[in-house]
């Protein structure tokens, strides 16, 4: 049986934890960037659920530590700069 | 802006790929800022973003019973107000089921009580965390697992609970319906809500991939094309007079937005013809409403 020590009321002390579980390894696609094409518009950040797309002067880039590959940033994409392709391990 | 080391929400939180409420919840964070206080309801996203000992939220977050968790943002907020810390927003967040079934006898209380809250449901249309139970919100139509598709019945053959307008009848001066789509207009209404003192509501519509058994690449084409056929509308009601904030010049055939999505593909022609015909015919009455110069309140 396993026991674990919980904080009273089950208080978590450290705000924004959970990035210590890395979802990336859920990920079947990757999305890929095209930053000749990109206009650096946000959209893909406004609709990316894990919130870890970041743009620059270089252009667009997805934290692949969490990056589930759900691929909503390249269906939303309205320049067609995100591709979709299946992750190798 | 939007950039990730601004976010309230951390990554790492547990919801599906393509995940609805997961983004209506970080443009929800975009707009309050940190000078917040959320009060969540048990439902998806309170399991996927607080796996103990881990929290995703970075601002103070309580979790609370599906039943409560109204009751318990009132008591914040008047806790709040005798520490002096009026300006520190409270919100009571909660899916469908927690908002508009189970919580909906402390949703009701609070609302009439008049505490300054905002109430705000994320609508996935059916009780996705225990597995695709019906809720009140369920589209008619849509097959879940406690309204299967079959030969008795084909899906829930109950419309949609109009909470918004339940809201409205509680007195309140602010009520909204918003879209994960449009996430300019959801973000504007949180800050009008936030701004206003008292109670009020906001209602966002969220697809869920799983739920729906649709593609989570197209979350956000499902959410527009909700809006676009009339089955989703976005409206605010204050001081009890309705504005739409879209009016599309002509709505787009339903079946744009049932196609694809496995809870409706029973569906016959006829049943497609039906929620069509009662998205028409509901897109209009409130389009008449909006022409009216009869505040709702003044029925009350």
């Amino acid at each position: 049986m396993i026991i674990m020590e919980t904080t009273i009321g089950g208080i978590i002390y450290e705000p924004g934890s959970s990035a210590k579980t890395k979802t990336g390894d859920w990920r079947t696609f990757k999305p890929i960037f095209d930053n000749e094409k990109c206009k650096r518009c946000g959209i893909c950040q406004k609709f990316c659920p894990e919130g870890i797309i970041s743009i620059n002067e270089q252009g667009a880039k997805a934290n692949m530590d969490y990056c589930k590959g759900c691929g909503i940033c390249a269906e939303e994409c309205p320049f067609k700069a995100i591709t979709m392709e299946v992750e190798k391990k | 802006m939007n950039e990730p080391e601004n976010e309230l929400l951390a990554p790492g939180h547990r919801t599906c790929a393509g995940c609805g409420p997961a983004i209506a919840i970080r443009q929800m964070l975009r707009a309050t800022g940190k000078n917040v206080v959320i009060c969540e309801a048990t439902g998806c996203m309170e399991v996927t973003s607080t796996a103990y000992p881990e929290t995703s939220w970075k601002v103070p977050w309580i979790h609370v019973l599906f039943e409560n968790v109204s009751s318990v943002a009132s008591g914040v907020k008047e806790a709040l107000i005798k520490q002096g810390k009026d300006d520190v927003k409270v919100i009571a967040l909660a899916g469908d089921g927690g908002m508009v079934d189970i919580g909906f006898r402390a949703l009701s209380g609070a609302m009439e009580r008049g505490h300054d809250v905002l109430f705000l449901c994320y609508d996935n249309e059916a009780y996705m965390n225990t597995g695709v139970q019906r809720s009140g919100a369920t589209p008619f139509g849509a097959a879940t697992t406690t309204s299967p598709a079959g030969t008795e019945i084909a899906g829930k053959q109950e419309w949609k609970k109009n909470v918004p307008f339940i809201a409205v009848a509680h007195g309140l001066k602010y009520v909204a319906t918003a879209s994960i789509a449009y996430p300019e207009d959801f973000q504007a209404k949180i800050k009008k809500a936030l701004s206003i003192k008292g109670p009020k509501y906001l209602h966002v519509h969220c697809p869920c991939p799983v739920g729906w058994g649709c593609d989570g690449a197209k979350t956000i084409k499902y959410a527009k094309a909700a809006v676009e056929t009339g089955l989703w509308a976005l409206y605010e009601i204050e001081e009890g007079k309705l504005k739409l904030n879209t009016k599309p010049s002509e709505l787009k055939p339903a079946e744009e937005y049932l196609r694809g999505q496995r809870r409706f593909k029973h569906l016959k022609e006829e049943d497609i013809k039906k929620i069509e015909k009662h998205a028409k015919q509901r897109f209009d009455h409130l389009l008449e409403l909006e022409n009216s110069e009869i505040s709702l309140l003044k029925v009350l």
